[in-house]
């Protein structure tokens, strides 16, 4: 599947917004964290999961849904929740813990929730995946259009609800798509030492659907199998596995050390920057660097937006603390 | 207090944790370690760090993120003559694999009549403060307690940290560990200084199921553990000054829990106050009072008060969860009504 010009120019001025924000918000998150780092202090507490360089994933998958569809993520959401349309400001309001953001600053980073385009998150591994067979199957049963994604990492693979929610999928043919974003590292222990298995595109076997591997973080490629996968689910041909190789540029929370990196690994992921590459090869395409100018500055502007949003809004009163448990 | 070292050796509950963990390693060749990210990482609160380095990844084992399937191994593993310390990271993961904790490892000593052992430790981190909302924030004290089978201990200080970790080791039986992340001193996280204390070089064992009368007093006493003690301390602290006497008991195990120690405070001061993290509704809160007044209501010269955490989710919001929290204020207002 080839996306076309629109197609490719929305890919990559979300993974460029995606980018800026994900840099806006590590500014922010340091404000008030020097010099002890403190993970409790600033304007952005708690824990914090960038997702630096894993855009294409975001992108090249969510190019094929539209609002009706959910997509369940995880606990490094920015990337997939900006790809699904999820309102920005919003968002970043969240992170803030402000009054105005999706929750009212009950959930944070961890817990983005955006009914309006069904995009749901867990910090929990591999939760993504039985809410994503529940949607998909809520569908089914509705006779409602639309199908669901379910974003985890390569280290959610080795989860037992990851395979659970497999072989519901497999059993009952389920409009879903599982996407697995391989970016070789589960905090400090790396794929080849916690996954039985080279690559988990195998384990679609076992679940008696089809499994795909994509290499090299590309969004055109990205955007080739996950059409597919996602065209499949539509036609009520049921559920695939894609697991996609990704790179994570950040540490895994904001105050890694990262020692556990080998030497030179970080230089060489930069140097595969997906974003550049991307505009390098538009480029070549024949687009205008002009034309990318404009939509890069289209996205810093909406990103600096939605940070002025987050942190001109007021908090809410923190009673508010004790509501919205039930509805 | 018990014997206290001359030498000052301060180390924080993170390092006195591995301290224990290495010296029952040396000491004893079936103990050996398994959870994500203890290996070079040396845990992320930092409570592993040097093992690997001195023990090799056959005994400080990186696990895939697998708790059902590490844990449930691990109480295989204890039945077959090993005595695992495992690893779950944050204790709110525990819904993923809370099976292998309260069906098997706390259960397979009595399914044998007391014929087969789950010599095992569990340690898991627990408590919020640092805004990291509600996957990431519980202490579910009651939740563990309220299940039968397993020890539950949860230590307020570096000496008690070491001193518990060496029993849970060599306890027959199974232990859950729970350590305060704002206890721990880590890297990444501003640590309450009251926790950080002497601590002997040499292995020594803190008895499991044991409460200890950390600070004396004569008009209310304030029942606590991990960091509710350090809330009680600080509010019976401000108390002084103002001429009430507060005794604070720290628990330092739920299961078994120190019931005499508990009783016998309250018989003196007549009035009674528990600090809890952990959820309002059923759990450590109401089983102490519940100790308490069953006992002999007639000791108690005020209804009994407790400072504990709202039954609602941890908001991530940071006035918000501040607003959740226990704290001395909230200890003294308690009194202040009484
Ligand atoms: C059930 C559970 N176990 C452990 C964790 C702690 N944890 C958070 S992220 C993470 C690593 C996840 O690795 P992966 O799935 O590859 O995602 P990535 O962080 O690489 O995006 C771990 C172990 C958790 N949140 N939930
Ligand atoms: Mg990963």
């Amino acid at each position: 599947m080839k996306p076309t010009k629109e197609q490719l120019l929305w890919m990559y001025e979300t993974m460029v917004v995606s980018r800026r924000f994900e840099e806006a918000i590590e500014k922010v998150y340091l404000e008030g964290k020097t010099p002890a780092f403190n993970m409790a202090s600033g304007p952005i507490p708690g824990e914090m999961h960038l997702s630096n360089g894993q855009e294409p994933v975001a992108v090249g998958v969510c190019a094929h849904l539209d609002a009706r569809d959910t997509v369940t993520a995880t606990h490094r959401p920015h990337h997939q929740a900006i790809a699904k349309g999820v309102d920005l400001n919003r968002m970043a309001a969240e992170i803030f813990g402000k009054a105005t953001g999706l929750s009212g600053g009950r959930g944070g980073h961890m817990h983005l929730f955006d009914p309006a385009v069904n995009f749901a998150c867990s910090g929990i591994i591999a939760e993504s995946c039985g809410p994503a067979c529940g949607a998909a199957l809520s569908r089914k049963l509705q006779k409602k259009s639309g199908i669901a994604v379910a974003f985890l990492g390569e280290g959610a693979a080795n989860q037992g609800a990851f395979h659970e929610a497999l072989n519901l999928a497999g059993v009952w043919k389920l409009p879903v798509v599982f996407v697995i974003e391989d970016n070789s590292w589960g905090i400090s222990v790396p794929k080849s030492e916690a996954t039985a298995v080279a690559r988990n595109d195998v384990r679609a076997a076992g679940y008696g659907m089809p499994g795909h591997y994509i290499p090299g973080n590309d969004p055109y490629a990205i955007f080739d199998i996950a059409g597919q996968a996602i065209a499949r689910a539509r036609d009520g041909e049921g559920p695939t596995l894609i697991e996609i190789e990704t790179y994570r540029l950040a540490g895994h929370f904001m105050g890694d050390a990262e020692q556990y990196r080998p030497k030179g690994e970080k230089e060489a992921l930069f140097a595969k920057d997906p974003i550049p590459k991307m505009r390098e090869r538009l480029i070549a395409e024949g687009h205008a660097a002009e034309s990318l100018d404009t939509l890069e500055k289209r996205a810093e502007a909406r990103v600096a937006e939605a940070i002025s949003f987050a942190r001109d809004s007021e908090y809410a009163p923190e009673t508010d603390a004790l509501t919205a448990v039930f509805v | 207090m018990l014997d206290q070292p001359t030498n000052e050796r301060r180390l924080t509950i993170a390092r006195a944790m591995a301290e224990a963990m290495q010296q029952e390693m040396q000491r004893d060749p079936t103990v050996f370690l398994m959870g994500e990210d203890i290996g070079g990482f040396g845990g992320i609160f930092g409570n592993t760090r040097g093992l690997f380095e001195e023990f090799g990844k056959e005994r400080v084992r990186d696990t895939p993120i697998s708790e059902t399937g590490f844990i449930s191994a691990a109480v295989g593993a204890a039945m077959d003559g090993m005595r695992p310390v495992v690893e779950l990271m944050f204790v709110d993961f525990f819904g993923v694999c809370f099976d292998a904790i309260y069906n098997q490892m706390a259960k397979n000593t009595y399914f044998s009549g007391g014929n087969a052992s789950v010599p095992m430790v569990l340690m898991t981190s627990t408590g919020g403060g640092y805004s990291d909302a509600g996957q990431h924030s519980q202490c579910l004290y009651g939740t563990f307690a309220h299940l039968p089978g397993m020890k539950v201990v949860s230590p307020s200080n570096a000496y008690d940290a070491k001193g518990l970790m060496t029993a849970a080791v060599r306890d027959d039986n199974p232990v859950i560990y729970m350590f305060h992340k704002g206890l721990q001193g880590m890297g990444w996280l501003s640590t309450e200084p009251g926790a950080t204390v002497n601590t002997p070089e040499s292995d020594y064992s803190v008895e499991i199921g044991k409460a200890k009368v950390v600070r004396e007093g004569r008009d209310v006493t304030l029942v606590g553990l991990a960091m509710g003690v350090h809330n009680a301390l600080k509010a019976a602290d401000r108390l002084a000054e103002e001429g009430v006497s507060a005794e604070v008991v720290d628990l330092v195990s739920l299961v078994p829990l120190d019931r005499e120690t508990v009783i016998n405070s309250v018989a003196k001061t007549g009035r009674l106050i528990v600090v809890d993290e952990d959820y309002h509704s059923y759990g450590v809160s109401g089983e102490i009072i519940a100790t308490v007044t069953e006992h002999d209501i007639s000791k108690l010269k005020a209804s009994p008060a407790r400072v504990t955490y709202p039954d609602v989710p941890i908001p991530y919001a940071r006035h918000m969860e501040q607003l959740c929290l226990p704290n001395p204020d909230k200890i003294i207002a308690a009194y202040r009504k009484m």
